[in-house]
């Protein structure tokens, strides 16, 4: 299976997404700069976490206007798996892949530390290899995680079964439900704050993260078995 | 148009105008002689700039002399960006730490962000990839609002800029004390990795190569802010705001990622940041350490304002910007390269045979001044110095041991000192993970970062114990070099090598400049036992308050290499059944210590003694261990002695620890007598432990009850639940910022 890591002025979390996908998942993966036209050939799309555009005016409000957004749009059109890691997230939620806006962390403060997640939703491409109700830790990293979207979006969310990850015990950020990733209708764009490639390695803490991924190149054997 | 008018040749000399850029009497005569005519305000602009200590080390260039800057592993001691330490492999680790006081007291946050944007360009502009942030802060008593309000922003002001860079801040130190309060000390430190062959210099050979000014563009802020950072802090000082800089770290991102692309093109020559004193200094000491000259035109020089003079330009201190000389005929592929990352970069000037530094403003000649005068022959002093009359009065006092009634309510109260307190209120707002490299984060003795592809890894600490050093500047600063090399070996690595901030007051007070001395002879004793030798840093002198100096405050940044993941080793217990073993000889030592200050407000008697030849037996005998796999968890004394300790130890865990101590119970449990280290090791390695660390006293054992107790042979000193002890550690900083 071949990855895109996509790369934007100021990403920063693309090389540690790069390497999870290359040497704790061993699939193959490359970058991409964000001015191309063509994301062919790639069965998955990444965007990575950092301050792409330095979050000038907006986290995320001048990425989306990058060329290859287009293709990114296409691809999740077309039903590849899209992640949105943090800014990667943020990014997504500008281009109106996933519904809903971000807000300043209630404290107003950056929070980086290993927090809890519980798995809402197992039956996604993303989160197929998790139990239902399991309780994963992972890092955060972010100012700017405050999920919010309006009564209505939320209960369609919940409804669809869109929310994939909330926080377990304390919400670190003030999110409206807990929220800490969500997909779209279909279920292939996923975006979240919390940074599953910084948790695929127990040198460094924990590796809860991995199985996002390995999730990934499960669906995506299942489908391509079936079209086969 | 509107003509700005600079005083004339006369005006300057006969008014001293020069005096208010810093320069004096003595020094304008000696420009006058360099020159052999009258510099013009331009010319005067670039000498009070290069020749302020901020930029030629006037004052401290005799003491710095002292320090050790070789040794077998250096392959670039101080005088560059940052200095350079092989670690085998064809890989090298660069490092380097710098002040930000000045502006920092002024403006905090902003103060903060260019410090952390100066020092990580000093590391790429090696050609080196940073891959770690560290810091070193003093602030005054956590009870003013004005202090609140700087640790609030000085930290926020760190964050925003790292985060943001993605360069993870991997450790660091922050503490309070009264003597910080109107001049809070904001040093940070970055650390590089590089192959050997990417090795780049900062100088500008090849007459008739090219120089290109790459980067942001110039704007008029930061004029002077060397000269600034030269002079004592008054309450006029908040009229200096325009010598701050303002931080762009999307840029240097760009700036950062461009840079190490040019290092592997062989149309790169030479490369330089351009920090304090900007496009002077840059332009000025490549051409003097490649013994060549520069001609700028600096009508090419990007600007962001209109108008700018030739002044203005030349000591703007803009940030995200640097200087390049690249070979003749290859600029456009430097051009292409930056245009890829949405940056500048332009042909501003020319190599020459002359050694001048000659600037070009529309159409004429404005500067044309020796470069190595303004780079290498700035005066240097031999300031007077002498004993303060404390010193004697202290080193006259005998021993003291404070009082205590209740030994657990002593140890919850220094638990709860914002300098012992936990700082995970600070180091929380700082990305410590990205990269995804941090194998040991804040919080432990020393951060370690893995080298990726390598079962290496890099140990890293900011360490300087002011207090001791106030009282015992000698004795303080090798204590500061101890302590770092301490943590470095409590998480499994040897010290390779230190950087250091050298943070004291005015140094033409004969007082002060005797505690800047007798810290350095300290440091270069410790530096040599330890051989671990000063490969750069940075000298921040007049940190003073109207009149009053801060503490004598040299901190050191150490690195250090691991040479296994297998060795990496934390702070915590890790088992109950556990041994625990105090190695290093307890004394009744309270000189400086946190119980003193707890006791009676204030520090006063002799510091900790310290024996080089024991600490550094005992450095390698804890590193032995931990090679051989003897070592669970390895942890330095130091504020507030043993019973904090062992407290640290026991937070982040669900276990508990049985103590037994002997002798004088104050002492045991609080005194802080160096070189000794708390170590747990599982019980079946006993005999082998004991038979390498011959000094380790057997004094408990790790347990799963969650309970602190400590007695001495006939009672009971300390009964506490472990979370009682944490969650007042936890809570102190976030308490008193509320």
């Amino acid at each position: 299976m071949r990855f895109a890591v996509i790369v934007f002025p100021g990403s920063n979390c693309d090389i540690d997404m790069f390497h999870a996908i290359k040497d704790e998942l061993g699939e193959e993966v490359e970058y991409v700069w964000h001015d191309q036209d063509s994301l062919e050939g790639f069965d998955a799309i990444l965007l990575p976490g950092g301050f792409s555009y330095g979050d000038y005016l907006r986290c995320g409000a001048i990425a989306r206007f990058s060329n290859v957004m287009k293709e990114i749009i296409k691809a999740a059109e077309a039903g590849k798996p899209v992640l949105g890691v943090c800014n990667g997230f943020q990014i997504l939620l500008e281009a109106g892949l996933l519904p809903g806006a971000m807000r300043r962390n209630e404290s107003l403060k950056f929070i980086c530390k290993p927090v809890e997640l519980k798995i809402e939703n197992n039956e996604t491409m993303f989160s197929g290899s998790y139990r239902q109700d399991e309780v994963i830790t992972v890092p955060i990293a972010h100012g700017e995680g405050n999920y919010y979207c309006d009564e209505e979006t939320l209960a369609r969310l919940e409804e669809n079964n869109q929310i994939v990850f909330t926080y377990n015990g304390e919400n670190p950020n003030g999110s409206i439900s807990n929220i800490a990733g969500i997909t779209n209708e279909k279920g292939n764009v996923l975006g979240m704050m919390p940074h599953p490639e910084r948790a695929v390695d127990s040198l460094l803490g924990g590796a809860d993260g991995l199985k996002l991924f390995q999730s990934i190149v499960r669906s995506w054997r299942e489908s391509n078995v079936v079209k086969a | 148009m509107s003509l700005k008018l600079e005083p004339t040749v006369e005006h300057i000399k006969n008014d001293k105008l020069y005096r208010e850029m810093g320069i004096s009497d003595e020094e304008f005569a000696m420009i006058e002689k360099v020159l052999g005519r009258l510099p013009n305000f331009t010319e005067t602009g670039l000498f009070s700039v290069m020749w302020s200590e901020h930029c030629s080390y006037k004052n401290s260039k005799p003491v710095l002399k002292k320090f050790p800057i070789s040794g077998p592993k250096v392959l670039q001691g101080p005088g560059e960006g940052a200095g350079i330490v092989d670690i085998g492999d064809g890989q090298a680790v660069v490092f380097k730490i710098e002040s930000h006081n000045h502006p920092s007291a002024i403006e905090p946050y902003q103060g903060a962000a260019t410090g952390v944007g100066g020092i990580i360009r000093d590391v790429f502009s090696m050609g080196a990839r940073p891959i770690a942030l560290l810091n070193s802060l003093r602030f005054g008593e956590l009870t003013s609002p004005r202090v609140k309000y700087l640790f609030e922003e000085v930290v926020a002001g760190i964050a925003g800029y790292g985060n943001c860079i993605g360069i993870p801040t991997v450790g660091g130190e922050v503490q309070f004390d009264a003597a910080y309060e109107g001049n809070p000390l904001v040093n940070a430190m970055c650390v590089g990795l590089i192959n050997h062959e990417d090795i780049k210099k900062g100088q500008a050979h090849g007459v008739g190569n090219t120089v290109m000014y790459v980067g942001a563009k110039t704007g008029r802020d930061g004029i002077h802010g060397a000269t600034f950072a030269s002079e004592e802090l008054t309450d006029q000082s908040d009229e200096n705001r325009p010598a701050v800089q303002v931080g762009d770290p999307f840029m240097e991102k760009l700036l950062l990622e461009a840079c190490l692309e040019l290092v592997k093109s062989d149309a790169l020559v030479g490369i330089q940041d351009m920090g304090a004193a900007g496009l002077t200094s840059s332009s000025a000491e490549m051409a003097s350490k490649a013994g060549s000259g520069i001609e700028m035109n600096l009508d090419l020089v990007p600007q962001r304002e209109t108008g700018m003079t030739a002044y203005e330009m030349m000591l703007s201190e803009s940030q995200e910007r640097m200087l390049i000389v690249v070979k003749k005929g290859r600029e456009q592929e430097i051009v292409d390269l930056f245009s890829k990352y949405d940056l500048e970069a332009v042909a501003v000037g020319v190599v020459t045979d002359d050694k001048m530094l000659r600037l070009i403003h529309r159409g004429e000649v404005v500067a044309n001044v020796p470069a190595d005068a303004l780079a290498e022959e700035a005066p240097v002093y031999h300031k007077p110095s002498a004993v303060p009359a404390y010193f004697e009065e202290f080193q006259a006092m005998e021993n003291d041991i404070p009082s205590v009634d209740d030994y657990k309510e002593t140890l919850l109260a220094l638990l709860q000192q914002p300098t012992i307190a936990s700082k995970e209120w600070v180091y929380q707002q700082y990305d410590h993970m990205v990269r995804t490299n941090t194998v040991v984060s804040p919080g432990s003795d020393a951060a370690v970062v893995r080298i990726r592809g390598t079962r290496k890894a890099l140990a890293m600490t900011t360490d300087c114990n002011s207090r001791y050093l106030y009282l015992d500047p000698e004795t303080g600063g090798k204590i500061a070099v101890a302590e770092a090399a301490r943590n470095i070996v409590c998480s499994g690595a040897k010290p390779l090598a230190i950087t250091d901030c050298l943070n004291f007051g005015n140094p033409e007070k004969p007082e002060i400049f005797w505690q800047f001395e007798k810290a350095v002879d300290g440091m270069s004793e410790a530096c040599r036992v330890f051989e671990t030798p000063v490969i750069g840093g940075n000298v921040s002198l007049y940190n003073e308050t109207n009149g009053t100096a801060v503490y004598p405050t040299p901190v050191v940044g150490m690195v250090g290499l691991v040479e296994d993941l297998d060795h990496v080793t934390t702070q915590t217990f890790k088992q109950a059944g556990d041994l625990i073993y105090l190695l290093g000889e307890t004394k009744d030592e309270f000189g400086g210590s946190e119980l003193q200050k707890l006791t009676y407000g204030r520090i006063f008697g002799k510091a900790p003694e310290l024996d080089l030849t024991v600490e550094h037996k005992h450095q390698q005998q804890v590193l032995q261990a931990i090679r051989q796999g003897l070592v669970d968890s390895a942890h330095d004394l130091a504020e507030g002695g043993l019973a904090v300790a062992v407290s640290e130890s026991l937070f982040r865990t669900e276990l508990g620890a049985e103590i037994k101590l002997e002798g004088n119970a104050v002492s045991a449990l609080f005194s802080e007598s160096q070189s000794r280290f708390l170590i747990s090791i599982k019980k079946e390695n006993k005999e082998q432990f004991e038979s390498l660390v011959d000094a380790a006293t057997l004094i408990g054992e790790v347990t799963d009850s969650a309970t602190l107790k400590i007695s001495s042979a006939n009672e009971t000193l300390i009964l506490s639940q472990v979370t009682e002890l944490e969650k007042a550690w936890r809570g102190a900083i976030p308490c008193l910022l509320k």
